[in-house]
């Protein structure tokens, strides 16, 4: 399978055309989706027109950008103009978005050719993809494995090499986790970097695009295209894209490195052991690594379960039945919104619209709500004086590796407790990366978890690419 | 089974989110929420009371620009994908009527 940044050199030179790359992505994904459950939707026409512009301005002499023909897989809580895009649930079934969401402008203006809507968890609440309203997708590298989540759909495409690129959102690891679990590197970038525009809102306050790859030299050429001020996101941050393809070898030496107790204690012994191993590769690259304790990480899980719910109990409310999606047909139009809503959300929807109604609600705000806002501010405290004192820290991305379907479904703590090495950074706002090091039971992959300081994506590429090498892909 | 949060504030709850729950579902929210409550209930361990809320990552400003017009979404195609339309506008069942 070619990097996406060897399809685009091919595309530009002649060598292969956007026609060609497409086929075969198209041939994969018709040999192994009904199996995978990896696309929702598969917009053949659309990408079979976007490759053939692509061909036809680079034999008209264009400059065609820096993803040039390189087909990319889009988590199906982005809008595209009339593509079906469903979030993976039965309220938004039949949906065609009236416009692109700013990431997908600017990958299509890079000359990347989107081919269709990946698999998630309903709305993105979950890490397995079994809260999909459309079945599982199943971990390419065994199937009889989730490929984590929420967005396991485009954490497989990569993995199944149906793709070299996909697209993201991570409100509490749902990246990160997922690439951790199908061998993928799978990046969170700092809040505001790249455009929320056009993604479907889940907590507004924790959710991030990014890619997914194979190399880390791909995920650092997706995220330059993705990143950059958009007047349409309020939150969008000033600035213009940073430089990160330039970067990504530029080694760790000098840098100081926090190897962080509370981001490894608990997790499985293989995990542990591929941590360790990693900090000693980071260590023998030139960086110091520190052991570091923040207590205060030990919280993030319990003020997340309650600040990500609360936010999407208000972003949900909009699904009524009214302007989009599903309507069930009642009397009066309060029948018809809890006729709609009872029919169209699952299960873990239901439960996370509850909570978070519950902890907004009069009586309890401060007790709930109020308490976890001020973790958070905690939590953004003890990083900033973690980075006093080093440049990144590292950590285990996972407790585990891919775990078998349903081990978790029955109790959420216990699925919620996958995400508890991912939630701190999406609280800080700060950008966090996983790359593969090492594999674990069974010879599967095991992602370790790199996180810096707001704005620091370059060197967390850079350190991603020393154990990219260290662990024997040059 | 957890005390945090009773049958009856979960059936209230629900009313409030515009959900309908059967009996066994409020059994097994009721459960499921309580486990989650008491699980948040170890950041009571802390002393918050001097620390000032987050409420979003970096301090959120009003974003202001130039009061001009720009093209807006076209109302036919918005209109298309509503579950049901009359006379260029959303159209829903009844919102107003007799007291109950």
């Amino acid at each position: 399978m070619k990097s996406a940044t060897q399809i685009a050199a091919d595309v530009r030179s002649g060598a292969s055309s956007a026609a060609a790359e497409l086929e075969r992505t198209l041939s994969v994904i018709a040999e192994r989706n009904e199996e995978l459950n990896v696309f929702l939707h598969v917009d053949i026409d659309g990408a079979r027109a976007a490759a053939a512009d692509v061909d036809a301005r680079i034999a008209n002499g264009d400059n065609v950008g820096p993803l040039a023909g390189v087909p990319i897989a889009i988590k199906d809580n982005l809008c595209q103009v009339g593509i079906p895009t469903t979030c993976s649930s039965k309220i938004l079934e039949g949906w065609r978005p009236p416009y692109n969401a700013t990431v997908i402008e600017r990958i299509v203006a890079a000359g990347a050719v989107p081919v269709g809507k990946t698999n998630l968890d309903e709305f993105a609440m979950g890490s397995s993809t079994e809260n999909s309203a459309f079945g599982p997708s199943r971990n390419p590298l065994d199937p009889t494995r989730v490929p984590g989540g929420s967005s396991g759909g485009s954490a497989a495409a990569v993995a199944s090499n149906m793709t070299s690129l996909s697209l993201g959102s991570d409100t509490g690891g749902s990246i990160r986790q997922p690439a951790a679990l199908c061998g993928l590197v799978g990046v969170k970038p700092t809040y505001g970097l790249v455009s929320r525009y056009g993604l479907i809102a889940f907590a507004s306050s924790l959710d991030q695009i990014g890619p997914f790859s194979k190399t880390v030299a791909d995920s650092a050429l997706l995220l330059e295209v993705l990143a950059g001020h958009d007047p349409k996101d309020s939150t969008s941050l000033p600035e213009a894209s940073p430089s990160l393809v330039a970067h990504v070898n530029d080694g760790v030496a000098g840098q100081r490195i926090g190897l962080v107790r509370e981001l490894f204690d608990g997790a499985d012994e293989s995990v542990v052991t591929a941590v360790r191993a990693a900090a000693a590769a980071l260590r023998e690259a030139g960086a110091k690594i520190v052991d570091l304790s923040i207590p205060e990480l030990e919280l993030t899980l319990s003020a997340y379960y309650l600040i990500a719910p609360a936010e999407a109990s208000s972003n949900l409310a909009r699904y009524d039945g009214v302007r989009y999606g599903l309507r069930v047909k009642a009397d009066d139009v309060t029948a018809m919104m809890e006729a709609t809503r009872t029919a169209g959300f699952g299960a873990e929807v239901k439960r996370r619209i509850m909570l978070g109604t519950y902890a907004l609600s009069a009586g309890y705000y401060d007790a709930y709500y109020g308490q976890a806002l001020k973790v958070r501010t905690l939590t953004i405290n003890a990083f900033a004086r973690a980075y006093e004192q080093v440049d990144l820290l590292l950590g285990a991305t996972t407790p585990s590796v891919a775990f078998k379907f349903g081990a978790k479904t029955a109790d959420p703590m216990a699925m919620y407790l996958n995400d508890v090495f991912t939630i701190p950074t999406n609280l800080a706002g700060d950008p966090a990366l996983s790359v593969p090091f090492t594999t674990g039971e069974e010879g599967l992959p095991i992602g370790v978890q790199l996180l810096g300081p707001g704005r620091s994506e370059a060197r967390l590429f850079a350190a991603a690419r020393v154990l990219e090498i260290a662990d024997g892909r040059p | 089974m957890s005390d945090a949060i009773s049958r009856d504030e979960v059936a209230k709850v629900a009313r409030l989110a515009r959900l309908i729950l059967s009996d066994t579902e409020l059994d097994i929210y009721t459960e499921q929420l309580g486990l989650i409550l008491e699980h948040a209930r170890d950041m009571n361990s802390l002393d918050l009371a001097d620390v000032i809320p987050t409420a979003h990552p970096f301090g959120v400003t009003n974003v202001v620009r130039e009061d001009v017009v720009t093209p807006s979404l076209d109302r036919d195609t918005v209109l298309a994908m509503a579950p049901d339309a009359q006379d260029h506008r959303f159209a829903v069942p009844r919102i107003l009527g007799e007291a109950p």
